[in-house]
């Protein structure tokens, strides 16, 4: 496959395509991690110990992560440039309800809530961690003899707005993810007629319980506290 | 009837254009959209007003030259239709109708609602095409025997008339359901696929150097398509063009 197949608008698609259903799966571990406070605060802090210490997923898989979550977020916003410099005059009078959903039409609207749900999210967890284990250098993982995991999540949805706002971001992510996942489907080939609606199908079930699942535990977590 | 039209009048590419009103009574609902267009440019010509220029040539649904964006939809709300199919009894007296050109960088007006669609035709001669030569030695077509669910898919797609409507209608002005259809016409019979890999990556290439966007598969393209053309052309078309890629 030559370099000049991915500048072009399939390669282009194909790519977004990879990335998020990537992503995808990062979520659906993420959410299993998560679940894991629910149900014995030690196995989460074994897990999360885990993840955050092991050179392989440290140096390995956060760092393709972290390249697959930028790379989504700056092709989307390319091609949804691009797409609107397509057409240099606007309708007057335009009905896309007519023949498509919002949702498939506005994943620039939903993919910007998750980004900016992201900045809060990174500022939440992600900085304070890579400050502890990098800057400060206590990999142990303890906390005035406590494990950080668990406490830092229990402690962080004490708040009601962050709780709202993890809220509204997991709707918007489920929003996303019914479009995203069939399309993606679609954009690499593998939709036919014949698979569209069991695809069509899975998208809205995983968009509907992997987001749930998220917003589950938030709430678990605010209301153990209140 | 009696209704209100909103057409958007330009007089060529390099001016402004503006949507003008006008008011027109007695309408049939008989008539064809295009028929009481006809019957709005006689009462500009007595005017001494210029008429309304717009496309059209068959009249019959299956030329692809009508176009118009109608109310907010490519050849107007009824479904599987092209506007010259399109009848007056789908609107109500009173209503206010918008009509306005098929909108696309792609698509630069001409003039009124007419707009430039030879796109699609450096598209078609970048690679819709069997290098066959048929003349003078053109073989039975029961010779091949060719899979029943393949000759009829490869025929829904050649049902495509061209006529941009899904352009128009995707947000994106993506023509990727127009190319997807004219290169599943070819690369699902055995005649295709001997230029199937060329075909797919020179009508790609064509398509976006023509400046269409990019598909971000909302489907109204499949939804305003006239003759219902299916989106698994566009997965089909995504799918070679990735294999004839890798295969390269």
């Amino acid at each position: 496959m030559s370099k000049s197949t991915f500048y072009t608008s399939i390669g282009y698609k194909v790519l977004m395509a990879l990335s998020g259903l990537f992503l995808m799966f990062f979520l659906l571990q993420h959410l299993v991690i998560n679940s894991l406070s629910v149900i014995s605060p030690d196995a989460f802090n074994e897990a999360s110990h885990f993840m955050g210490t092991n050179p392989l997923v440290q140096f390995l898989l956060q760092p393709v992560l972290i390249f697959g979550v930028i790379f989504h977020f700056i092709m989307g916003f390319f091609l949804d440039l691009k797409n609107r410099k397509s057409r240099a005059i606007n309708y007057a009078y335009n009905k896309p309800s007519a023949n498509s959903s919002w949702v498939s039409r506005n994943m620039i609207i939903s993919g910007l809530t998750v980004l900016a749900f992201l900045g809060i999210h990174f500022i939440d967890f992600w900085i304070p961690e890579i400050n502890v284990k990098y800057i400060q250098g206590d990999m142990s993982g303890m906390h005035n003899g406590e494990f950080r995991y668990f406490h830092e999540l229990h402690e962080k949805f004490a708040a009601v707005p962050r709780l709202v706002a993890y809220i509204i971001a997991f709707i918007f992510l489920s929003l996303h993810l019914m479009h995203g996942f069939q399309s993606s489907l679609q954009s690499v080939g593998i939709a036919t007629s014949k698979t569209r609606l069991a695809f069509y199908k899975f998208g809205n079930i995983f968009a509907i319980i992997v987001p749930t699942g998220f917003i589950l535990i938030a709430l678990f977590h605010f209301i153990t506290q209140h | 009837m009696n209704l209100t039209l909103k057409i958007w009048r330009q007089k060529s590419n390099t001016e402004k254009g503006s949507l003008e009103t006008y008011p027109i009574s007695d309408v049939s609902e008989d008539m064809s959209f295009l028929e009481m267009l006809d019957v709005l440019n006689e009462e500009l010509i007595e005017k001494a007003i210029d008429p309304v220029a717009f496309d059209h040539d068959c009249r019959e649904g299956i030329c692809g030259m009508c176009s118009l964006y109608i109310n907010g939809e490519a050849h107007g709300p009824d479904r599987r239709v092209t506007t010259c199919q399109l009848h007056m009894r789908k609107f109500n007296d009173g209503d206010t109708i918008f009509i306005e050109p098929f909108r696309a960088n792609a698509f630069p007006v001409v003039k009124d609602l007419v707009v430039d669609r030879s796109a699609f035709d450096r598209i078609q001669q970048a690679g819709g095409y069997v290098s066959v030569n048929t003349s003078g030695n053109t073989q039975d077509a029961n010779s091949i025997p060719i899979p029943k669910d393949d000759a009829d898919t490869a025929f829904d797609a050649a049902t495509c008339i061209g006529c941009g409507a899904c352009v128009a209608s995707c947000k994106n002005s993506s023509a990727m359901l127009f190319v997807s259809a004219k290169v599943s016409q070819f690369s699902l019979l055995p005649q295709g696929q001997v230029e199937a890999k060329e075909r797919v990556i020179n009508m790609v290439n064509k398509m976006d150097e023509e400046g269409f966007g990019n598909c971000t598969n909302t489907g109204a393209c499949e939804v305003e398509c006239p003759k219902g053309i299916s989106l698994d052309n566009i997965s089909r078309m995504n799918r070679e063009f990735i294999t004839a890629n890798v295969k390269k």
